[in-house]
């Protein structure tokens, strides 16, 4: 019960982070030339240091491509040395299912993507993905701290 | 094995731990010879840096021999003796390949946390948080080292364990500071902090040409040590105002380049010390910045500061203003050790970088709390204690 707790704070917390972050985006994107967006459309996105060809030749990109409602869009980035892969759900392939609550339950649809995304750059740039070491938390304290470390591995500034 | 674990704010002790092993392709596992106590591990101990969890190994600055290597290991053998860099990198991404190591894209795989406190995600660390990765420290028998081939470097034979120790952490450290903060032929440049990170960097800000380096700190034993070793002026904060002395000692001007090699514990004299003290206690600053508030007021107008000394959060009564009109660069960052490593393996070999000296308390891995106690308190002039599994 103290652990569920614990975990639902945790995850509210990082949550109401990313919502506040989101919120001065939107302030910044008003004031732009970009008209504000829904959050849940933007585009999530990083960078690989490889060619365009080498990351279309990637499989796991192929599998990225081939997801229902995912639009994957790969461009070169500026400066010519490496590569963006960005993907956004399209339709109603989000549909309510990107608030807090969806979050905590893990069944956003983005947190596969992000993650998805990030590994793909990690294999395509070292060849591997990197592991942490297994944790043995023994404290309230340390159990929340393995819970956020855990939830924070797929998320990051994507 | 054993190991020394974090278990609570100022508690720390001796520990039962499992073995590392290989996780990943490129690992190596290494059987720690050396591991030195590190001013950054003071700032875990006394929680100011959030993240630690009960039951983690500290120690980021170590040298060993590699006993088991990963199928994708190419470059280093068992039996190598090597210095680990404190940094955990892939050197393959964008800012590897720009030896801006320490911010690696690879290397963290807790990803999350470093982007909810500075806005994107650095790179790994040994012994330093779930914030940077959650990486197994050195102050153990034995260490995991991922990306082995590019952390990992041989040291030549004839330096002995607890001088190369230092090749890890403060040696690369303290010249990251006097390279990128811009030190060249003819400059004065004041040291904030006289440990082995601000020793180091007097040091390399001298190979780089400066013709004067001044080091300031509180600690007697420490400002004499850098005069020894290193022929540096000192100063004692505590018996002057530092800003009047050293426009004083240069003409007017005030020095070229400031390195900051303190960080966010720092200590002070006036009421702004006694402010810091309450604001951090309170969570309402995480860092005290005393020495970089001094470095950046004292600096000449179009000078440059680097920070050093590690700093989480945010921090209070910043003299901004004195950046913007007096023109400064400032600058900072973890350590980018795998681009200065090899360097200055060879100049310790040649005999041009002494290190012994900072290691002036040799322990068993067992005696590590008493170890940091020293450190911590600076007594019997502990300068670095070096622990010994
Ligand atoms: N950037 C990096 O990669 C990196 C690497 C290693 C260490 N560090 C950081 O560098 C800093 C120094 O490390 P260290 O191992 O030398 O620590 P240390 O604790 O041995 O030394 C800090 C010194 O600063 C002095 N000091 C305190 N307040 C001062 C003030 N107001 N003015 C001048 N001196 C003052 C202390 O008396 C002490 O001698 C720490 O913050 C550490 O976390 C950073
Ligand atoms: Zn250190
Ligand atoms: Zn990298």
């Amino acid at each position: 019960m103290h652990w569920l707790a614990k975990n639902v704070a945790l995850t509210v917390g990082v949550a109401i982070l990313r919502f506040m972050l989101r919120a001065v985006e939107r302030r910044i994107a008003a004031r732009g030339t970009r008209p504000a967006s829904d959050p849940a459309e933007r585009w999530l996105a990083v960078t690989v240091n490889a060619a365009p060809e080498t990351v279309a030749a990637d499989p796991q990109v192929r599998r990225l491509q081939d997801v229902p409602g995912l639009k994957v869009r790969l461009t070169p980035a500026p400066g010519g040395r490496s590569t963006e892969i960005a993907a956004r759900f399209t339709g109603d392939a989000l549909a309510g299912r990107t608030g807090p609550l969806s979050r905590i339950a893990g069944r956003d649809p983005r947190q596969p993507v992000r993650r998805a995304l990030r590994n793909t750059k990690s294999m395509l740039e070292t060849g591997e993905v990197l592991r942490t070491e297994p944790t043995r938390p023994r404290t309230p304290g340390g159990r929340f701290m393995a819970a956020l470390a855990r939830r924070s591995g797929g998320e990051g500034r994507l | 094995m054993k190991a020394l674990c974090w278990q609570g704010v100022n508690e720390l002790g001796v520990e039962r731990v499992p073995d590392p092993a290989v996780l990943n392709d490129q690992d190596a596992i290494v059987r720690v010879r050396a591991s030195a106590t590190c001013g950054s591990d003071l700032h875990l101990i006394g929680g100011y840096i959030p993240a630690m969890q009960a039951g983690d190994v500290l120690g980021h600055e170590f040298i060993g021999e590699v006993v088991e290597t990963g199928p994708g290991v190419r470059r280093l053998g068992v039996g190598d003796r090597v210095v680990v860099c404190s940094v955990v990198a892939c050197g393959r991404c964008r800012y590897c390949e720009d030896g801006l190591w320490s911010l690696c894209d690879n290397g963290n795989p807790n990803s999350g946390m470093g982007a909810a406190l500075w806005g994107y995600e650095t790179g790994g660390l040994y012994g330093y948080s779930h914030a940077t990765g959650g990486f197994r420290g050195s102050h153990a028998e034995y260490v995991r080292v991922p990306f082995a081939d590019y952390g990992a470097f041989p040291v030549p034979d004839g330096i002995d364990d607890d001088a190369a120790v230092f090749a890890s952490d403060a040696v690369p450290t303290g010249w990251m500071g006097a390279e990128l903060g811009g030190v060249t032929g003819g400059d004065t440049v004041a040291v904030w902090g006289a440990g082995a990170v601000g020793q180091m960097a007097a040091w390399s800000a001298g190979q780089l040409g400066a013709e004067r380096v001044i080091v300031i700190d509180r600690l007697r034993d420490r400002l004499d040590m850098a005069q020894r070793h290193l022929g540096v002026e000192t100063i004692d904060y505590t018996a002057t105002d530092v800003g009047a002395e050293l426009r004083e000692r240069t003409g007017g001007r005030g020095p070229d380049v400031c390195i900051e090699a303190v960080g966010m514990e720092a200590h002070g004299t006036g009421p702004q010390h006694v402010y810091d003290k309450v604001k951090q206690l309170l969570r309402l600053e995480t860092d005290r910045p005393q020495a970089a508030r001094e470095a950046v007021m004292a600096c000449r107008k179009g000078g440059s500061v680097f920070l050093l000394g590690v700093f989480v959060g945010l921090v209070d009564k910043f003299p901004l203003g004195a950046v913007m009109n007096k023109g400064l660069t400032v600058r900072g960052a973890q350590q980018h050790g795998q681009r200065y490593i090899p360097m200055l393996l060879e100049r310790m070999a040649e005999g041009a970088l002494q290190t012994r000296h900072l290691a002036t308390h040799t322990m068993p891995l067992r005696r590590g709390a008493e170890a940091y106690e020293l450190f911590k308190e600076k007594r019997d002039g502990c300068v670095r204690a070096v622990l010994h599994p």
